[in-house]
């Protein structure tokens, strides 16, 4: 089955920009406008945070985030909302639903993925969602709704591990740049994470791979893509975000500053 | 193997509740624990150093004390598991010595907890001194200014304490705060968690820590009363440690009551509470799926108690199955009446308890029990690090 993530990397095999911004911020009804205008700046998918009150895979910058959203209001039920008829306006681009298991759990996986898929998503992302249990109780559902599961590498995955992810999905792997939350800067030594990407680029997975945690301007961005199809940039573009009056366009200054 | 109360399925489930609901960042350390904690607990070498730190550092075993007076108000035999007396002031240290050595034997150089009340934190940062390892203690902003003495205690124990920021600023944003150090220190880093809660196979791996407790209890329960069985075993609940240990070898005694003791706060209902028995709905908590305070949303929402230590939206999975198969009988206590069990605690048998205890002993009236019944209340800990709360609501109190 078709299905756009798939699409992107069809069309393009490299430099990749995925962007991820939180649902609801700065204000309630960002959502949509920051979504066109990241695509029409040129990011080739986008990543839609649903905000978590202990969003424990995150740096500040998301978690504070993701406090503004909720306290904006934010919620599935009015994301969805917002989302409704968004493939007239952005027909190709991926869009990808990135959050917490236990919102989603709440909501109902079924109902979740129904949802989704209505509101035009083409990947999840839940970064603490077990694989045994993905495999065992949600991988029909997924798959019945078109979504595709995109899960976590890190320097520390064993390799036989990274081989059972690259088979559970046909969408991409997101390389975590190296031990740290979200919004965090590169403190390894030098050549510890060149050769962390280089040893997956060896692994030939079935699966293109986009790194993603640490990347910020379009020096950390150019960077990443040597080693891989594309990278993914969250904080910065949320810090780009706070307090400005415009935030769709910011948010496509942010897109060019990296491209451009 | 059929799971029963002692022991989770193997990926650590009691019933529908457990398991490791985590991000990938902690998945290798997590499945290093939980491939080694059984071989490691059961190495002679390992329980040899245990059991010698257990007595010679700790103090145990700890005494089962005929509280007299209490009994005589109470109409009942009422007897006290004095965890009070264990070194540092409360059970915690049990877990922590256990989980030291066990750091010990992984490779790990640098230790990090959570602490809410801060007994966890001191109890770590004490094995810490003890084995000259790295130690840095998360504690809300809230609950250093509540529990101030045992920050310093913490730093003088050589500790370095942060305080977590966001939230409420207590237990639950601390133990973020410890979790996204671990992502960050993935290889030389081990998490001290402090309850029966969190990841597959923390909460077995403490609850087994703290069965001592019980063993314990069993023995000098045989020698004070000729049964190793009492009627009731009371102990209070936050995120659950000091009444798994409790609890653990009277678990699969059906003859014995187990009643849970958590922090109603203002009133159950007031908006202002940590009873996750009542409260709670199943949803998943800092890696482990149990009952947990949350909105429809699935929004974890912010306890509140009196005390520090009972603050936690959530509660460990086996006390979450304890609870829904009725094995235990969950009860919630109200700030002013743990207060004024402090008080009559202290003046009835001369022992200060933990504000965390005092709900425990706040239950007493609700047991029913008869007068040749045996009660046992955990009295987890003292209270020296509340007295500036005590002085605060002297009048309650008093």
């Amino acid at each position: 089955m078709t299905n756009r993530i798939k699409d992107a990397f069809d069309k393009k095999q490299k430099n990749l920009l995925n962007i991820y911004f939180t649902a609801g911020y700065p204000r309630l009804h960002d959502t949509v406008p920051i979504l066109k205008a990241l695509s029409a700046a040129g990011a080739d998918l986008i990543e839609i945070g649903m905000p978590f009150s202990d969003p424990l895979a995150d740096g500040p910058v998301i978690q504070q985030s993701s406090t503004v959203a909720l306290a904006n209001g934010m919620n599935l039920r009015v994301l969805f909302e917002q989302l409704r008829g968004i493939r007239q306006d952005v027909p190709e681009t991926p869009i990808l639903l990135m959050g917490y298991l236990n919102p989603v759990m709440q909501f109902g996986v079924d109902n979740f993925c129904r949802e989704a898929a209505a509101a035009g998503a083409d990947g999840i992302i839940l970064p603490d969602l077990p694989l045994d249990d993905y495999v065992e109780q949600y991988q029909d559902i997924f798959r019945r709704h078109n979504l595709r599961p995109v899960f976590l590498i890190t320097p520390q995955t064993a390799p036989e591990r990274i081989r059972r992810i690259d088979e559970l999905t046909d969408s991409f792997l997101y390389l975590v740049s190296g031990p740290g939350t979200t919004g965090g800067a590169n403190t390894q030594a030098e050549g510890v994470q060149e050769a962390y990407f280089q040893r997956i680029e060896a692994m030939h997975l079935r699966n293109p791979r986009l790194i993603g945690f640490g990347i910020s301007d379009r020096a950390s961005f150019q960077r990443a893509c040597q080693y891989a199809e594309g990278a993914i940039i969250g904080s910065a573009l949320i810090r780009a975000l706070d307090g400005v009056d415009d935030a769709p366009a910011a948010a496509s200054q942010f897109v060019s500053s990296v491209l451009k | 193997m059929i799971p029963t109360y002692q022991q989770p399925t193997e990926r650590g489930y009691y019933g529908q509740f457990g398991g490791a609901f985590i991000p990938e960042m902690l998945y290798p350390n997590v499945e290093e624990l939980r491939q080694q904690y059984l071989d490691i607990l059961a190495d002679p070498g390992f329980q040899q150093e245990y059991q010698q730190l257990l007595r010679d550092y700790v103090g145990r075993p700890t005494p089962l004390f005929e509280a007299k007076r209490l009994s005589a108000k109470y109409n009942t035999r009422i007897y006290l598991k004095r965890e009070d007396l264990c070194h540092t002031g409360a059970h915690k240290v049990n877990n922590t010595v256990g989980q030291i050595l066990l750091a010990k034997r992984l490779g790990k150089t640098r230790i990090i907890a959570e602490t809410g009340a801060g007994q966890h934190g001191v109890a770590t940062a004490t094995v810490c001194a003890l084995m000259g390892m790295q130690c840095i203690v998360y504690m809300g902003e809230v609950d250093m200014e509540r529990q101030k003495p045992n920050v310093y205690r913490m730093r003088l124990l050589g500790a370095e304490v942060r305080a977590a920021m966001s939230g409420s600023r207590t237990l639950k944003d601390a133990t973020n705060e410890a979790i996204r150090d671990w992502i960050s220190n993935p290889v030389d880093t081990h998490y001290i968690i402090g309850s029966v809660v969190g990841p597959h196979p923390y909460p077995d791996l403490v609850a087994r820590l703290q069965a001592v407790i019980s063993e314990e209890m069993r023995k000098q329960l045989l020698a004070k009363t000729g049964s190793e069985l009492p009627q009731y075993v009371v102990a209070c609940v936050g995120g659950g440690s000091n009444a798994a240990g409790a609890f653990y070898h009277f678990l699969e005694e059906p003859s014995v009551q187990l009643v849970a003791v958590e922090a109603a706060g203002h009133g159950v209902h007031s908006g202002h509470s940590a009873a996750t028995s009542v409260l709670g709905t199943p949803g998943i908590i800092h890696g482990s799926r149990t009952l947990l305070m949350q909105d429809e949303d699935g929004q974890i929402t912010e306890p509140y108690s009196i005390s520090a230590g009972l603050d936690y939206p959530g509660i460990g999975p086996l006390h979450a199955f304890l609870a829904d198969s009725k094995r235990a009988r969950f009860i919630s206590i109200e700030d002013e009446a743990a207060l004024k069990a402090v008080a009559e605690c202290s003046r009835l048998e001369g022992i200060i308890p933990a504000l965390e205890t005092a709900h425990a002993l706040a239950a007493l009236d609700q047991l029913g029990a008869g007068p040749d019944d045996v009660v046992v209340i955990n009295l987890s800990g003292r209270g020296d690090k509340d007295l500036e709360t005590y002085i605060k609501y002297a009048d309650a109190i008093m």
